[in-house]
């Protein structure tokens, strides 16, 4: 795409373990896909094209998160080749669905799914991008927002700060004009602990928030829990609430410990 | 003051929409009583009322017909006198662009005497000493239907406030619901409200008319579900800058911001600033905001108040306290919303008695 005399900053998108929904979201931009093609150069992104074009990178979108050891090298390389690197979704940021297997045996797993257990190289446990590498930036979500991505691209190409706020769903439902599905109905939901962004997608469907977007800036999830035993939730569903895509980011794990040792103190 | 009786509100809301205004009140939505257009009386949510304690709201069914036999809404008049989102301006190419600033024609239908004192607290905050043209827009573009409280709800203490529950200025028509035969007693607070009255089917009020829309008042005054002792307030909050009831009840808040997005009079908010692909065009926009995101108070890269006790202060000694010094006046109203809406049903009459 780049001409010679192009100087538009080149883009690359790079993938890990996940299920390239985040990678998809940039080609689900379709009415901004034009501009943003414009105003960078996508230099690698396989999702789109099978032509790769040569590093360095000015920014590199990097989704999913690291679990065998090709993984571990090939990050470090991303790293190498890039100027600026932003993490998109709960894989890359947070270790996502998949960190799931830090709470269990993933050998065991690997036994009981795969014929030839053996030939399945993989780590004990799914780490973030940021375990391994500086990150620039991190982009939450499952999959991330669409108006996230391109905000920031877009301070990427000014040289300024993305406006991603780290407060609680509760704000962008609130100013949507949703009402309050805890409050009103009763509904458990986790947005008071989790970081904006989505837009309060399932509470404007009347559902409780599943915590998409991991932790916000300030989690007190010791007092959301206690209301959610209110609400009639148990032990096991309260953990359960935590551990998702975001499950080893540190206030969900917390979130789920104090859920499992307040039974046991109460039991 | 003129009263008069009027059986319907079915002709009011016609003659509103006839002049251009967009008829907005209560119906129910998504199991609450919210604030929505409607185009007939119909749509009013009769025999429907609420029930609200801190952290706890649900829409019930009444055992009569009442249309407004409900307390506060989640929604307040702060939706339509600053907008969640509101665009300031452009720069295109270098040059500056001012956004044109909608100010939608509304007539709120429903908005309480605690709601009408909201709005005087915003009508001091942006038209006082900085006057927000914008706002004034705005305010001006609204026709404002008071009913009088008939049913307070759980978290209410207009009265301690001294707002309500009878709306006595603000407004451009003000109702009070009357039974046996339903009708509703009618009152004009404005030459525009007047003018509307003329345009629908009246009749003179009685005496007794008169006496059981009092009566309606005075009862609802009886069922406050919540009380502030309000002597000395200002002083005493400020006083207690080191109680340790900060760290206790910031032990049971989220810090998620929803007592300060479904407060009334609530005003703070933040600029977010966006530029396009090709960098020719930035736009500024201002969004709601609270004191509770750890953004809002951040200075030099990191928070000014950066813990929850911090937080909480600075929220209920600006509302109680600093608000008198800033504005002259409360910044509380007494609608209860922050206490219905907190979703671990913190509740502000409580800590009030417990930090002072």
């Amino acid at each position: 795409m780049a001409g010679p005399a192009s100087r538009r900053p080149k883009l690359a998108v790079w993938k890990f373990a996940s299920c390239d929904g985040c990678q998809l979201t940039l080609l689900d931009c379709e009415d901004e896909l034009p501009a943003v093609a414009g105003a960078v150069d996508i230099a690698h992104f396989t999702e789109a094209s099978s032509a790769d074009g040569p590093g360095p990178y000015d920014l590199s979108l990097v989704e999913g998160s690291i679990t065998t050891p090709d993984d571990l090298r090939r990050i470090q390389h991303v790293r190498r080749v890039s100027k600026r690197l932003v993490t998109i979704g709960a894989c890359a940021t947070a270790g996502g669905i998949q960190a799931l297997r830090d709470f269990a045996d993933v050998r065991e797993y690997a036994s009981v799914v795969y014929a030839r257990p053996e030939y399945v190289a993989t780590l004990a446990r799914s780490t973030p991008i940021s375990a391994h590498v500086p990150v620039d930036f991190e982009l939450r979500g499952c999959p991330i927002d669409k108006r996230q991505l391109l905000e920031v691209i877009a301070a990427f190409l000014a040289g300024r700060r993305p406006c991603v706020p780290a407060h609680s769903v509760c704000v962008e439902c609130k100013a949507r004009g949703n009402v309050c599905v805890l409050v009103a109905h009763g509904t458990p939901c986790l947005g008071p602990v989790t970081q904006a962004g989505c837009g309060a997608l399932c509470p404007a469907f009347n559902r409780g928030c599943y915590g998409c977007f991991g932790p916000m800036e300030s989690p007190n999830a010791r007092a959301l829990n206690a209301r959610l035993r209110e609400l009639g939730m148990s032990t096991p569903e309260l953990v359960r609430i935590y551990r998702t895509f975001n499950a080893t980011e540190e206030p969900f794990r917390q979130a789920a410990e104090q859920a499992e040792q307040s039974e046991e103190a109460d039991g | 003051m003129d009263t008069a009786v009027a059986d319907s509100l079915d002709p009011l809301i016609a003659e509103l929409r006839s002049r251009g205004f967009a008829v907005v009140g209560p119906t129910v939505r998504d199991r609450a009583i919210r604030f929505a257009e409607i185009t007939g009386a119909a749509e009013l949510p009769a025999g429907q009322g609420d029930e609200q304690d801190p952290g706890h709201y649900r829409v019930v069914e009444r055992d009569d017909e009442l249309m407004f036999g409900f307390a506060a809404s989640p929604d307040s008049a702060k939706r339509y006198t600053q907008p969640p989102r509101q665009a300031l301006f452009r720069m295109r190419e270098g040059t500056v662009e001012e956004a044109e600033q909608e100010a939608p024609r509304v007539a709120l239908l429903g908005v309480r005497a605690c709601d009408l004192a909201a709005i005087a607290v915003q009508d001091r905050v942006f038209l006082g000493r900085h006057p927000d043209p914008a706002y004034r827009k705005r305010r001006e573009a609204l026709f404002l239907v008071a009913v009088n409280c008939a049913v307070p709800g759980g978290t209410c203490f207009c009265v301690s406030m001294g707002t309500g529950p009878k709306a006595t200025a603000g407004f451009d028509l003000a109702l009070t619901e009357l039974t046996e035969p339903h009708r509703f007693l009618v009152e004009t607070g404005s030459e525009r409200g007047a003018d509307v009255l003329a345009g629908i089917p009246h009749r003179p009020a009685s005496a007794a008319d008169v006496a059981a829309a009092e009566e309606v008042s005075r009862v609802a005054a009886t069922r406050m579900g919540r009380e502030v002792d309000t002597e000395n307030i200002q002083e005493s909050l400020a006083a207690a800058h080191d109680s340790p009831r900060w760290a206790e009840v910031a032990g049971r808040c989220l810090a998620c911001t929803n007592c300060t997005m479904a407060c009334p009079t609530c005003f703070c908010t933040t600029v977010e600033d966006a530029t396009d692909f090709t960098g020719s065009l930035a736009e500024r926009t201002e969004v709601w905001d609270s004191c509770f995101t750890l953004a809002y108070s951040e200075v030099g890269g990191s928070p000014v108040r950066g813990s929850g006790p911090a937080r909480y202060r600075q929220w209920l000694t600006h509302k109680f306290s600093t608000w008198y010094d800033q504005f002259g006046v409360s910044g509380c109203v007494g609608c209860g919303r922050c206490i219905t809406w907190c979703p671990t049903g913190i509740d502000v009459t409580e800590e009030l008695r417990c930090i002072r």
